[in-house]
């Protein structure tokens, strides 16, 4: 087995003398696709917030490729090669489908300031670069007849993709999905799935992936963690989740289709 | 290349409007008075574009514009009056002060969202103004006698550079970070935007150009003073930006040349003017907040026509 | 012993300052809304107050009361033509709304009775009494006690009333607060009304010690007004009180060191250093963005 490409040591995190998150312990290695799941209000979204470097954690430490990026900016932490969706869909509205690609493949580009300004050649050069690259990932997400409308037009489902090609483009190593099928209908659920399968190999990525749907989670996850009231209660393959009695009593009482 | 050919268009037809209009001046068809109407149309389109970059492109709130305008004025002033040098230095020098005001200002209130950031500028602003009334150097509250410098030519090519440059700069990836922060902070810094980079950067520009605009602004009038830049002054560059259409390169012009022809015409009635002004101001928000154009440029209007597909 | 002058005279300024904060103070915390007009419903003030004791021969506190009454009615019709429309709107859209309320009313004014100034008459007799061996002003007393008495009414208002707790639950959590039985609407425009009654007691007040009114004379007082409310934390009551009289007794030491010039620029030093420094206010706590 290779070093793990994520590494998080007792992570935790306090609001106001409220323990959010508290002694959380993970590993993700390269290519691994892993679930995180728990109820509402577990501490999902604020442990991605965490390693997104959106919050600062309170305790504990994150190693991503070797290197501790506690409390990094998270401009930093994408370039390092973190990336994300949000749950409450963040697109661009007003920017075209293309431009919402662009802006996150921006940290790949080189050409600067004064080029962009005097339209010197390396402009052209980075632009056209960027457009290309840009039209390829919309064109796996399905996206590419798309491309001039604003995100704000877009239909739901559709905007749940662009969210991912858009995370995409920013090169990730590792991308967080967070509930990237909320919302969605079956169909549009496990055409999703076969996507995020087909893009973690085609892209050699490895992937978080919060979800409440527990089909899509037991389906093509290798491993899952679950977090009840900001701590880990459980680790182990879709089997051995599903046979543990602790997960079992935290979701007692949320429908459970297990 | 299709998107060369409208670039080189423009340029085109930019110099048809200046020899034209300088042929009309040669020959004093354009009268003194409407020549002066035309450069201070000009100064007033250089304030726009300039506060729209900040407020239409990036989203940040900062009303006080007028700050950045008087440091253009009056650094460019010293230079031409005290120190003796040509014009253009003077300009030049006047932007590089006041993109250097804008970086002191922006670094630090930057971090700051919304209203905050609003109400920092503008006490940015005034203490701004309060330092020159304080200066005895550049003649205190009495204010500065400088000679009239400006032309048409200076006017208009002010223009073009400041439109050139600032569109130049939205329509690439660095303006396009720039649009990502406006639409969403967050997911910006999530995308790997340096947002407090890019925020800094489009503050400076948008103060250079002010810069510039306040240079030609001060060998226009013949005096300038620190009350000419207190707040009132702000608000008339905030009412063009926002009256175009917040997001609105050719919109912020349309409303700079309309708003210019309307000041023009109500000179002796400086009352009626701001409570049109301010009327205006209002109605537009309460009925049609996005402005004249929204975030569309005038050029997405003929797209539908025959020339289709171009991407300027 | 001058000192101690100078600080009466700079409670007596901040005690202005902090009337008029206390109205910014309020409607941010109900509405989230810098009311730039605010100034000029302190200017309105003054102006209703000249009137009624130059023209009408009123005495000082029944010209006070109807400067109040008057500037209540005029606060609540801003918020219902102007600001009622756009609660849901984006915060730009409501701060330029405010801006042009603001210019609306400043050159409407002028319109009507030109830019010039106007000289407030004496109505209280300028003796000095000395308290510690120092030389006191009696309009400076009468002006804090007026502040003071009005202060106390407001933390009454606020605190022992029906309409107080509406105020307050509404500021907490709007949509909450209209599912308890609360008319939102009603409790907004009484948050308007009682932040301008007290903007046009500062009004007359401001005449009363400066002597002289004009136009826009409501600009600056209103700005550092607002400076004031951020310093002690927006939308916290005390802390308009404890923002404006710190501004006025800075304000005041400024001036008192030989640097009048700079006096204004003081404010809005503060002002920058606050936010930048503790952008909730000496009172306030940090509040984060939910992601």
């Amino acid at each position: 087995m290779s070093e793990a490409l994520l590494k998080v040591d007792n992570l935790g995190i306090t609001f106001g003398g409220l323990k959010a998150v508290q002694k959380v312990d993970m590993y993700i290695n390269p290519g691994e696709l892993v679930g995180l799941i728990g109820p509402n209000g577990a501490g999902k979204t604020t442990t991605f917030n965490m390693l997104t470097g959106v919050y600062t954690p309170t305790e504990g430490n994150i190693t991503f490729n070797g290197k501790s990026i506690n409390g990094l900016d998270p401009y930093k932490v994408t370039r390092g090669g973190i990336s994300r969706t949000f749950q409450n869909i963040r697109l661009f509205k007003e920017l075209s489908v293309l431009d919402n690609v662009k802006v996150a493949n921006h940290g790949l580009a080189k050409h600067n300031l004064l080029s962009s300004i005097f339209r010197l050649p390396s402009h052209f050069k980075g632009e056209s670069k960027m457009e290309e690259e840009s039209l390829a990932f919309l064109k796996i997400f399905g996206l590419d007849v798309y491309k001039n409308e604003l995100a704000k037009n877009l239909p739901y489902g559709m905007q749940r993709r662009l969210e991912i090609a858009r995370a995409l483009a920013a090169g990730p190593k590792l991308l967080l999905l967070d509930e990237p099928a909320a919302g969605m209908n079956p169909q549009e659920t496990y055409d999703l799935m076969e996507l995020i399968a087909f893009i973690r190999k085609e892209f050699n990525l490895s992937i978080l992936l919060i979800e409440h749907d527990m089909h899509l989670v037991m389906g093509i996850c290798e491993r899952i963690y679950v977090l009840d009231h900001g701590q880990l209660i459980a680790e182990g393959s879709p089997a051995e989740i599903r046979a543990n009695p602790k997960v079992i009593e935290a979701y007692l009482g949320e429908e459970v289709t297990v | 290349m299709k998107k060369s050919k409208v670039f080189w268009g423009y340029i085109v037809l930019a110099l048809v409007i200046y020899a034209v209009i300088q042929v009309l001046i040669n020959n004093g068809t354009v009268t003194f008075y409407y020549q002066n109407m035309l450069i201070t149309m000009c100064i007033n389109i250089m304030l726009a574009v300039s506060l729209h970059i900040i407020l239409g492109i990036t989203g940040q709130f900062s009303i006080g514009h007028a700050g950045f305008m008087a440091v253009g004025a009056y650094v460019s002033a010293i230079c031409t009056m005290q120190l003796e040098m040509p014009f253009i230095t003077g300009i030049l020098l006047g932007a590089i002060v006041a993109a250097l005001a804008g970086l002191l200002v922006g670094i630090p209130t930057l971090r700051l969202k919304g209203d905050y950031l609003a109400i920092a500028t503008l006490g940015f602003a005034e203490i701004i103004r309060i330092i020159f009334l304080n200066i005895e150097y550049v003649g205190g509250a009495a204010g500065m006698q400088i000679t009239h410098q400006t032309n048409w030519t200076y006017a208009f090519f002010g223009v073009v550079i400041t439109i050139l440059i600032i569109s130049n700069f939205t329509n690439s990836r660095h303006g396009r970070a720039c649009i990502s922060i406006r639409e969403d902070e967050i997911a910006a810094d999530a995308m790997g935007i340096n947002t407090t980079y890019y925020k800094v950067v489009a503050f400076a520009i948008g103060s250079f150009f002010a810069g510039v605009a306040g240079a030609i602004y001060a060998h226009n009038f013949y005096i300038i003073q620190p009350t000419t830049f207190g707040f009132l002054k702000s608000f008339d560059i905030l009412i063009l930006v926002v009256l175009g259409g917040l997001g609105s390169l050719s919109g912020s012009v349309i409303a700079a040349v309309f708003l210019t022809i309307v000041t023009t015409y109500l000179q002796g009635f400086p009352e009626t003017r701001m409570i049109i002004y301010s009327l205006v101001l209002i109605l537009v928000m309460l009925y049609r907040p996005s402005g004249l154009l929204g975030t569309k440029e005038v050029t997405d209007l003929f797209k539908f026509g025959k020339r289709g597909g171009s991407n300027a | 012993m001058e000192w101690i002058q100078q600080l009466v005279n700079g409670v007596s300024l901040g005690s202005i300052y902090a009337l008029i904060a206390l109205g910014y103070t309020m409607v941010y915390g109900i509405i989230k809304l810098i009311n730039f007009a605010h100034g000029d419903v302190f200017m309105l003030g003054a102006f209703i107050g000249f009137y009624a004791i130059a023209r009408w021969d009123m005495h000082f506190i029944p010209a006070l009361i109807l400067a109040m009454i008057l500037c209540a009615v005029i606060g609540v019709i801003i918020e219902r033509v102007a600001y009622k429309r756009l609660r849901n709107a984006t915060r730009i859209a409501a701060l330029i709304t405010a801006i042009g309320v603001s210019l609306l009313i400043e050159y409407t004014v002028i319109f009507f009775r030109g830019a010039s100034p106007e000289a407030y008459p004496t109505v209280i007799e300028n003796s000095k009494i000395e308290i510690l061996g120092a030389q006191i002003s009696v309009q400076a007393i009468i002006i804090l006690v007026i502040s003071l008495v009005l202060m106390l009414l407001l933390q009454f208002i606020v605190h022992q009333t029906k309409i107080g707790k509406a105020m307050r639950a509404v500021s907490h959590d709007a949509d909450a607060a209209r599912l308890m039985g609360i008319n939102v609407d009603n409790t907004i425009s009484a948050t308007f009304a009682i932040g301008s009654a007290l903007a046009g007691a500062a009004g007359v007040i401001f005449g009363i010690y400066y002597t002289r009114i004009e136009p826009l004379m409501g600009v600056l007082p209103g700005l550092k007004a607002f400076v004031a409310a951020v310093l002690g934390g927006i939308g916290i009551i005390p802390g308009a009180m404890v923002g404006g009289l710190l501004l006025g007794v800075v304000e005041t030491v400024v001036s008192a060191l030989g640097y009048s010039l700079w006096r204004d620029a003081a404010a809005f030093v503060i002002l920058i250093l606050i936010l930048i420094l503790r952008p909730a206010g000496i009172f306030g706590k940090n509040a984060r963005e939910k992601v």
